[in-house]
């Protein structure tokens, strides 16, 4: 606000900025926030996530005008929805393929951190609040599937609230809490509606915002795992940024339009991606007294799931599923390699996150697979490839040969 | 950290009771915080009406035969009555050697139920039909030997949770190599008479069985 510039400026935008710092903003954050010239389509899926977190919103207001909760009209309010709202078929096809292309953004968003170690320090925190954001997400998709009410629906909720039954002491009672009944119910339903529509968007928008303060803190990292902001150049700015507008603003642009076409071609013609996205069992109402099956999670939890079903003891499985998902958390500190970038690294990283990344999809595939000795035994050996990458990374990443880092990014214009 | 004003030149500040001041506060904040956090919680407990629905139900045992099962409903959970033939309840011993706690000392069940047929009264079987591994429905599959793909010829009858594969006997007992480490529950239930099974009340105030 003390900036001279502002102070001067006459007419409404001066008036207007004495009182709120819009420009100081724009510049701050778009045209004088610099970010390294070199990202290349990983860096695609920052800006896609936030732009289906908004989509997700809006087609979320509008669901809420028409779905009821509670356990004898979910269900009809959802067919409802589907049959006799105008375009509500089209607004439910927009939320469920929504969240599945909000989980298929953010793993690619992670996956881009694995790749070029951007959460090596000094992103520490920025990918911190990122995995808090995945968890949340985690939260807001489970209870979300809960909400229709089909059978999938009871079911899958019977048994995720169940995995708090696991622990020790507290946890009969804790489920019982969770449930605010004998059984999933009505009570139940209920919570899941509110804490969806309310406390979860209002905590992953919080999240949204410190995740961007911290990266606009820090900078973005890039493909080449180098500092821009060492290396400025006479007149200020980092020789190797750009301005984030116009620049990515535009770049940014021309992945939505990408991402758009791709996510129509799904809502229109295979919403439910071939039981994928939306299972036939969820087509029928709740039945306490009938589990569907097969059962499976949404495909963004089946590795976990997968996990949690190849250990012959409740509890353990149900700790190793809390590790898988929290091992990302470590990750800043498991690594001890000097370079940060798969550019740089060496054949040992390498190989270990070519195992990371089949385990993980294989992980994916039998999750949603029927239970079989083959498959418990193949799921035991992919989740060793799973936790291996992350708990001998302070071995292997130290023994990694690295090769020398350039003093400035490589860019192909 | 502001000015420290003109009047107090002469009176310094006296740093340990505004440290001492501090920390009384904070402190009778957080239990502020406690009291009042404490109805919002205790809201998401099984409201008085949950509860109400969750009281003693009565079944009628008279048309259950031998081999049969009916499936009843207390508190949101699927009650299993099975009327055990004798063969059914000999054979019980037989496969002790493959289950994971043959004598239920780790499992849940009330203590008039914890014997060799986990069971009040030999022929009827009485448990909660939810897995105590991750809550689904095991299926009931009581012919020895049948012929699905995970129970084989060596299958004494029983039953199987179609989510992630966990196997019961007919006492409810889990076999080895199920993810469910523990025997399905067994809830409290009386038989007011011969032919009515009364489930969710133990019945030791009447010294009922």
């Amino acid at each position: 606000m003390s900036n001279p510039n502002q102070v001067t400026k006459p007419g409404f935008w001066g008036w207007l900025n004495r009182r709120l710092p819009v420009d100081a903003f724009i510049k701050g954050s778009m045209t004088e926030y610099f970010a390294p010239k070199n990202f290349n389509f990983w860096y695609f899926f920052g800006s896609l996530a936030l732009l289906v977190l908004v989509m997700q919103l809006v087609s979320g207001i509008f669901l809420a005008m028409f779905y009821k909760p509670g356990e004898t009209t979910a269900f009809d309010s959802v067919e409802f929805i589907m049959r006799e709202v105008n375009y509500g078929w089209l607004i439910r096809y927009l939320h469920s393929t929504g969240a599945s292309a909000f989980f298929l953004v953010v793993y690619l968003h992670m996956y881009r951190a694995l790749l070029y170690g951007s959460y090596k320090a000094p992103r520490e925190l920025l990918w911190l609040f990122g995995m808090i954001i995945y968890l949340a997400l985690m939260a807001e998709g489970f209870m979300g599937y809960v909400l229709p009410w089909g059978n999938m629906s009871y079911w899958a909720a019977q048994v995720i609230i169940n995995l708090f039954s696991t622990i020790p002491v507290i946890g009969a009672g804790l489920v019982e809490w969770i449930r605010g009944d004998y059984g999933v119910a009505d009570a139940t339903l209920n919570r899941f509606f509110s804490l969806h529509v309310v406390a979860i968007p209002l905590i992953l928008l919080l999240l949204v915002a410190l995740h961007l303060l911290a990266l606009h803190e820090t900078g973005s990292n890039n493909p080449d795992g180098i500092e821009v902001k060492t290396k400025k150049g006479p007149d200020g700015p980092p020789l190797d940024a750009i301005p984030f507008h116009p620049y990515y603003t535009v770049k940014d642009i021309m992945g939505v339009f990408f991402f758009l076409t791709l996510f129509c071609v799904v809502v229109f013609f295979v919403p439910t991606m071939g039981k994928l996205f939306l299972e036939p069992a969820n087509f029928e109402p709740a039945d306490a007294l009938s589990t569907p099956s097969p059962i499976a999670p949404s495909w963004y939890f089946t590795p976990y799931y997968a996990i949690l079903r190849a250990v012959p003891n409740q509890r353990i499985g149900a700790l190793l599923l809390l590790i898988a998902v929290l091992s990302f958390f470590f990750l800043p500190w498991l690594d001890r390699s000097p370079v940060r970038s798969i550019r740089y690294r060496g054949w040992i990283f390498k190989s270990f996150l070519t195992v990371f990344t089949i385990s993980f999809l294989a992980l994916m595939w039998l999750g949603l697979q029927e239970v079989s000795t083959l498959y418990v035994w193949l799921a035991r050996i992919f989740a060793i490839g799973y936790f291996s990458f992350f708990w001998l990374m302070p071995w292997y990443s130290r023994w990694d040969p690295v090769k020398p880092v350039p003093e400035r990014v490589t860019y192909h214009a | 950290m502001s000015e420290a004003g003109s009047q107090t030149v002469d009176s310094p500040v006296d740093d340990s009771r505004r440290k001492f001041l501090t920390v009384a506060t904070s402190a009778t904040a957080a239990v502020g915080v406690i009291f009042a956090a404490t109805p919002f919680i205790e809201s998401w407990a099984p409201s008085e009406r949950a509860k109400a629905l969750g009281a003693p139900i009565t079944v009628p045992l008279a048309k259950l035969e031998p081999g049969q099962m009916l499936t009843y409903v207390w508190r949101k959970k699927p009650i299993f009555i099975i009327r055990r033939t004798e063969t059914m309840v000999t054979q019980l011993p037989a496969h002790d050697g493959e289950l994971k706690d043959p004598k239920s000392s780790d499992s849940d069940q009330p203590a008039y139920t914890k014997n060799e047929q986990r069971s009040r009264r030999p022929d009827l079987m009485v448990m909660i039909g939810t897995c105590t591994h991750l809550g689904c429905l095991p299926k009931p599959h009581f012919d020895a030997g049948d012929p699905t793909p995970s129970l084989g010829p060596t299958w004494p009858g029983g039953f199987l949770c179609p989510c992630h594969g966990s196997r019961f006997d007919l006492a409810g007992r889990v076999f080895k190599g199920s993810p469910a480490s523990v025997n399905l529950v067994i809830p409290p239930y009386s038989f007011p008479d011969d032919n009515t099974l009364l489930v969710g009340e133990d019945g030791t105030k009447q010294g009922a069985a």
